[in-house]
């Protein structure tokens, strides 16, 4: 059980993260974030936010993945910007991908019909319930990667010392449960009242980068 | 290799349990278009300007008449091969694709190749069946090689400029590529460098694998290379 968690939130696991962002790279462009400190804040900002949101979908999915069109429907009414949402169904085809070979089962099959991709939060929780993870687990997978996807561009676009930025993301361990303990309880409810924090200056910023003729990130 | 034979032995009483099938393409996009037949997929891959982006403008443009192409490009900037395939009117832009990479180009075609794997879906899901898709890498070093899960067959392309001794120093795109191209040739009496010894260096590294020389100016339809797809099909 504990291995089939790792795995999932293996930042190797080969489900497309590695060219998203999660906004950073607009930010950095922008001069929003530049060395530790303002990764920093920018970190906490989108875990609260977006982050808090993906990690509740995340846990609401893999309590009930046959619920997956509605919980889909859900976050897609709590993603104003057509960039993320498109951005997030990519991630959620490119996981689905993975995990067809990796876990499959009836609700990962399932997944795969929806061409255009289920919602990144939504397919990840499908996901971790065909690996045997619990919704709390799901939920803190989702609220770390909220971190440590944006932490590993800000390596690649910044040059930061990758030691300092681990060393930054450590220290937000204490947030990254909270979040992740928050959004499971959020998730014992009914989907309608899932959380729906936002982030308006990413939704903004991502419609902005969408729109480069030069960018190394997708999203 | 038959499914009940992948390598452990199951009891008379064990759960029962499936494993997914070690022949079958897992990405196939194609198993749902019931064509049962998919596009041949060809990498190209090599160092930052070797001419990876001219020779497949070059094929495109050598074999658009008669074959169903679409093309997906990996550059570190998005657009900007896709555009230069574009401005040169070798393909129409529904046939081409850019992906994302996040400053990681070979992550893109080896480790995590979800993106291109999306690509060519949406490519064959808006076109619908094509015969041959070229897959170009972004400009990486020599140590940069596709996947087989994503490519049926890969191109390395080196140039005489990067110097005579690249055969030599080998890597995985030098030594295991299906076909090795080494491109511009009509510059090498410019930079010194000896096509003997790429030659020679190159059959020490490949064994039995093809090498080709090309000169996209002395020759602008690249035509052993697009021989070599064309004996793919």
């Amino acid at each position: 059980m504990k291995a089939q968690l790792l795995i999932l939130a293996d930042g190797r696991f080969p489900s497309g993260g590695h060219a998203h962002s999660g906004g950073l790279e607009a930010a950095v462009v922008r001069k929003r974030v530049s060395d530790l400190d303002s990764l920093r804040r920018f970190l906490i900002g989108r875990l609260y936010t977006s982050g808090l949101v993906g990690a509740a979908f995340a846990a609401a999915a893999c309590a009930d993945p046959g619920s997956m069109d509605g919980i889909d429907e859900e976050l897609d009414a709590r993603t104003p910007s057509p960039a993320l949402r498109l951005a997030s169904r990519r991630q959620g085809r490119s996981l689905w991908r993975a995990a067809a070979v990796v876990w499959p089962g009836p609700h990962v099959t399932k997944a795969g019909a929806v061409r255009k991709g289920l919602h990144q939060p939504v397919a990840l929780g499908v996901v971790a319930e065909a690996a045997g993870c619990t919704p709390g687990e799901s939920a803190a997978i989702s609220a770390y990667h909220a971190v440590s996807g944006p932490a590993s561009a800000a390596v690649r676009l910044l040059g930061l010392d990758p030691y300092q930025v681990h060393g930054l993301i450590a220290a937000l361990g204490d947030d990254i449960d909270r979040v992740a303990q928050a959004a499971t309880e959020a998730a014992r409810g009914p989907a309608a009242d899932l959380p729906a924090a936002s982030s308006p200056l990413l939704d903004v910023s991502a419609e902005d980068h969408a729109a480069w003729e030069v960018r190394l990130f997708a999203s | 290799m038959h499914p009940d034979d992948h390598g452990h032995e199951h009891g008379p009483d064990e759960t029962p349990h499936t494993h997914p099938h070690p022949d079958v393409d897992p990405h196939a996009p194609l198993a749902e278009s019931g064509t049962g037949q998919r596009a041949v997929r060809i990498g190209i891959g090599g160092p930052v300007g070797s001419g990876k982006t001219a020779l497949v403008a070059a094929l495109c443009r050598a074999m658009a008449d008669d074959l169903r192409l679409a093309v997906v490009t990996n550059d570190i900037y998005t657009t900007e091969d896709a555009d230069f395939l574009l401005r040169n009117g070798v393909l129409p832009a529904e046939r081409i694709r850019a992906v994302e990479t996040g400053c990681c180009p070979h992550t893109a075609i080896r480790d995590d190749i979800s993106a291109n794997l999306d690509a060519i879906e949406e490519l064959e899901d808006s076109l619908g069946p094509l015969d041959v898709i070229l897959v170009e890498s972004g400009g990486d070093n020599l140590t940069a090689t596709f996947s087989k899960g994503l490519i049926d067959k890969q191109i390395f392309v080196v140039d005489v400029a990067g110097g005579d001794k690249v055969p030599r120093k080998g890597g995985p795109g030098v030594t295991a590529a299906d076909l090795l191209v080494i491109n511009k040739t009509d510059l090498a009496p410019l930079v010194g460098a000896d096509l003997a010894v790429m030659d020679r260096d190159a059959t020490a590294r490949r064994g039995a694998l093809p090498t080709v020389f090309l000169s996209l100016v002395e020759d602008p339809s690249a035509k052993p290379v697009q021989e070599w797809i064309r004996g793919l099909m």
